[in-house]
């Protein structure tokens, strides 16, 4: 089965079975590494990427649902040698210790800046409150969101 | 000039075990200069302070210093990266040996220039003479210098006073990398991999009866393999989901013999008393005369999970009769050797490299899915085997930090101060790495023939003990003893988990000492400094007491605490001083912390800081919520709903800092917090009820028992 869907701006298909996750199409086809298995569940948010700029669990989201829809990873936010001011803005703040929750929580900050430019602290909890991070890093990722904001709002490009 | 600043002392063991310099350093024709380290990252940023404190001796730019970590063929072999010894010895280490070759490129380069070396100087890597260019560097010399020979740490290290980049918040080399694609072990995907997942046999000692694997088949739909020897079995696809739909599906279809049962008794600290146990009796003798003025009081912490973000996973493959492993293991030199042991291949013919994965904290089920990879490959040879556990296995296999219960016998003096101080221990050990522990790699109890069981042990003190780690006070104690019983067999697989038994001693401890001050009618923070002589000890609890306003602390039971809580890691690495406020309202609400921390030199300040954060985060994660559940197979809490975990929405503010102390030798930081966290937590609760809690977690259940006790 043919799945044909836009990957981070760019018309990509994925041979796979409708009922492959996501997450496998995205990694194991598309080689996008970026996005990261944590549980399978739902639970951690280690998966998260954009369709049609609404967060979503890649890990139990079908392949099939997304036919002819926009999906944004975090490879699609921006790149080490040209980061997105989110990224930049977690880079400054040394926002993460191992990383590994890293990529789901830009794409939900990314969704929240998105809808709202000028969130309070309470707003960012809010959006991040289904990641998990073990390490410990909620307090620099959430100065580290502010800071984003700041950046876009003080109109940087996106 | 160059006086030697630290105090000397002898050569760290990395060195003593590793001593030629080319185990530790090279220079590459690109113009960088290889630095390699046994000490791998774990999100801890120990290969940027690594290359900052090579670059540092060295004088070359931080951006020509590549940092080769956890590799057995071209690195150091410096067992595994525990304890918060990185610093101090893989880092001492690269800086005397950096030292050392420094001097080595100055003679040859005076030699070439026929100069004196004292008019040289290294600026960028090259070589000044008078200050003017001299078109040396150590790259044009590199080949003249010999580093073959072993490292003698007779060249004295730069002044402290001098550090430009050691001292400096450098951001983390690795981490641009985490935030915009592939940067882990899991996101290696060669085009001939081939995806493994296991079906775990569910204790030693269990066989495999039955596999229905054409029912497995059906289940996983797709190109399947299944790798069986004795009781280990593997699922092997070339399509991820395969294998996992196979793993899944299996143990429905698997019958096992000689299964365990356990009782829910044992999943609580309190089951460990009673149980068989090797006895131990460290410090003072016991008190001859019998106690004045005795108190008694126990405290216990649980069976606490690692629980990684990434569920373990490894890439193994065997060919020409080699086998190369890539693993995120804590230490590839013990990783190799362990392998060897259990495949039966000589050392010679494996290769280990480190990959990154997600923060482990301790030993978790990463070495593990080395040798689940390393199985398989070996049974299909020429391809590269990717092994990934699936979440469920990782929480439900992992080894998992002791349950542990702590009673203090303390006999006071006429004013109310410890005179005679007992810590009793009841605890699982603490360490099965295999090699340095007493454990083997998970499969290997699987095979056919399993290694035969060895009976536990614990680190010895010197290496700052396991269950006994932080047990005796930091306090003015005129006579200190530990009686540990090493409980021989837990229900559960325990080994290595952030900090060992500090936490769980010192939330004894400091919770003890404010139940001590209260007796007497004494502040918490000032009876502590009555008893409390060492100035860096005491430096640390008043500032932090300045910082959180200790002063005005209102008075106990309206729901709102101020607690302390107040260690030294291993009471001779960094000295950490908390101070939390909470609310509580049925639920413990943790709504700021303070710390003040005394860690030496440090490194990289910011860095340095993030561990300390993570640390107190970790603490109170730990002292409020977790709780491996067992149930009668194990354990039961196999995801994050059955074992949460502090979420973004529950995290305190922090206010942490180092105190200055770079005239002293850097001590290791990354978990000197856990300890005076729980401990503040506890003491803060106590506070804004007026009730101790002893057991931790410091659930809403717990509170509503003690409240109803009160």
């Amino acid at each position: 089965m043919d799945v044909a869907f836009t990957v981070n701006g760019e018309a990509r298909r994925v041979d796979a079975a409708e009922t492959t996750s996501l997450l496998e199409a995205l990694r194991n086809h598309l080689g996008l590494m970026g996005t990261r298995y944590g549980c399978g569940l739902e639970q951690c948010g280690c998966c998260m990427v954009l369709v049609d700029d609404q967060p979503a669990y890649a890990c139990t989201r079908e392949l099939g649902t997304v036919a002819g829809r926009k999906v944004t990873t975090v490879e699609g936010l921006g790149t080490e040698a040209g980061p997105h001011p989110l990224q930049q803005a977690f880079l400054d703040e040394q926002a993460g210790q191992c990383g590994y929750c890293l990529s789901g929580i830009l794409i939900s900050a990314k969704a929240l800046l998105d809808r709202n430019p000028d969130p309070s602290r309470a707003d960012i909890v809010a959006a991040l409150d289904k990641h998990l991070c073990r390490c410990g890093a909620h307090q620099r990722i959430l100065r580290a969101v502010e800071r984003a904001a700041v950046t876009l709002r003080n109109g940087r490009p996106a | 000039m160059n006086a030697p600043v630290l105090p000397a002392s002898p050569l760290p063991a990395s060195l003593i075990e590793n001593p030629r310099l080319d185990r530790w350093i090279k220079f590459q024709p690109d113009r960088t200069v290889r630095i390699a380290t046994g000490k791998v990252e774990m999100g801890q940023g120990i290969v940027t302070a690594i290359g900052q404190i090579a670059a540092e001796e060295l004088d070359v730019p931080l951006d020509r210093v590549a940092v080769l970590s956890g590799d057995t063929t071209h690195g150091p072999d410096e067992l595994y990266t525990t304890s918060s010894l990185s610093v101090d010895v893989s880092g001492g280490s690269v800086r005397l040996v950096c030292a050392e070759v420094r001097a080595k490129a100055l003679d040859r380069a005076a030699l070439r220039l026929n100069c004196s070396r004292d008019e040289l100087t290294v600026v960028d890597g090259c070589f000044l003479q008078n200050g003017a260019a001299t078109g040396q560097d150590y790259w044009t010399v590199a080949a003249e210098i010999d580093l073959t020979q072993n490292v003698t740490g007779t060249t004295p290290p730069k002044p402290v006073a001098s550090y430009k980049v050691v001292g400096q918040s450098i951001p983390r080399v690795d981490l641009p990398a985490k935030m915009s694609g592939a940067a882990f072990v899991h996101d290696v995907l060669p085009a001939d991999v081939l995806h493994a997942r296991t079906l775990r046999q569910p204790n030693r000692g269990a066989t495999l009866v039955s596999l229905d694997e054409a029912a497995i088949r059906r289940a996983a739909k797709g190109e399947l393999q299944i790798v069986r020897e004795a009781n280990f079995v593997a699922f092997v696809s070339p399509v991820e989901s395969v294998a996992q739909a196979a793993a899944v599906a299996a143990p429905r279809h698997a019958t096992w013999n000689n299964v365990r049962h356990l009782v829910p008794e044992q999943q609580e600290a309190a089951w460990l008393k009673g149980q068989p146990s090797d006895d131990r009796h460290i410090g003072a003798p016991p008190p001859v005369s019998p106690p004045k003025n005795l108190v008694q009081a126990t405290f216990s912490r649980p069976y606490i999970a690692h629980a990684s973000m990434a569920p373990s996973c490894a890439l193994a493959e065997f060919r020409g009769g080699h086998l190369t492993v890539r693993s995120h293991g804590q230490g590839m030199h013990p990783l190799r050797q362990n392998l060897a042991g259990a495949l039966g291949l000589p050392i010679d013919a494996i290769t280990c490299q480190h990959l990154h994965g997600a923060g482990c904290y301790g030993h978790n089920g990463a070495d593990d899915a080395a040798l689940d990879a390393a199985l398989i490959a070996l049974r299909i040879p020429g391809k590269c085997i990717r092994l990934q556990w699936r979440r469920e296995e990782e929480f439900g296999f992992e080894p998992v930090g002791p349950a542990m219960l702590v009673t203090l016998h303390v006999d006071l003096d006429a004013k109310g101060r410890p005179a005679d101080w007992t810590t009793e221990i009841w605890s699982p050990t603490h360490v099965q790495r295999p090699g340095s522990g007493t454990g083997f790699l998970l499969a290997s109890e699987a095979m056919a023939t399993p290694p035969p069981e060895v009976a536990p042990f614990d680190p010895t003190e010197q290496r700052g003990g396991g269950g006994t780690r932080n047990a005796l006070p930091i306090y003015d104690v005129p006579a200190h003893r530990i009686v540990h019983h090493l409980v021989m067999r837990p229900p559960v697989r325990t080994s290595a988990l952030r900090g060992l038994g500090a936490l769980p001693n010192v939330y004894a401890i400091e919770s003890l000492i404010d139940d001590l001050a209260a007796r007497v009618g004494e502040d918490p923070v000032a009876y502590r400094l009555s008893i409390l002589s060492e100035a860096r000890a005491r430096r640390l609890v008043e500032l932090v007491a300045e910082r959180a306003g200790w002063t005005s602390r209102g008075a106990a039971g309206t729901g709102k605490g101020l607690g302390i809580g107040f260690a030294r890691y291993k009471n001779r690495a960094a000295y950490a001083a908390v101070i939390a406020a909470v609310t509580v309202q049925e639920t413990v609400k943790v709504d700021r912390i303070w710390c003040v921390a005394d860690a030496g030199l440090v490194v990289n300040p910011d860095g340095a800081r993030n561990q300390l954060e993570g640390g107190i985060v970790q603490a109170v994660s730990w002292t409020l919520k977790e709780q491996v559940r067992l149930d009668d197979q194990g354990i039961a809490s196999r995801d994050w709903e059955s074992y949460p975990i502090l979420r973004f929405s529950e995290i305190p503010d922090m206010q942490v800092e180092f105190v200055e102390a770079a005239g002293n030798p850097a001590l290791g930081v990354g978990e000197c917090t856990v300890g005076p966290t729980a401990a503040a937590i506890g003491n803060a609760v106590n506070h804004a009820l007026g009730v101790r809690i002893h057991d931790m977690p410091l659930t809403r259940e717990r509170i509503m028992a003690a409240l109803l006790k009160a």
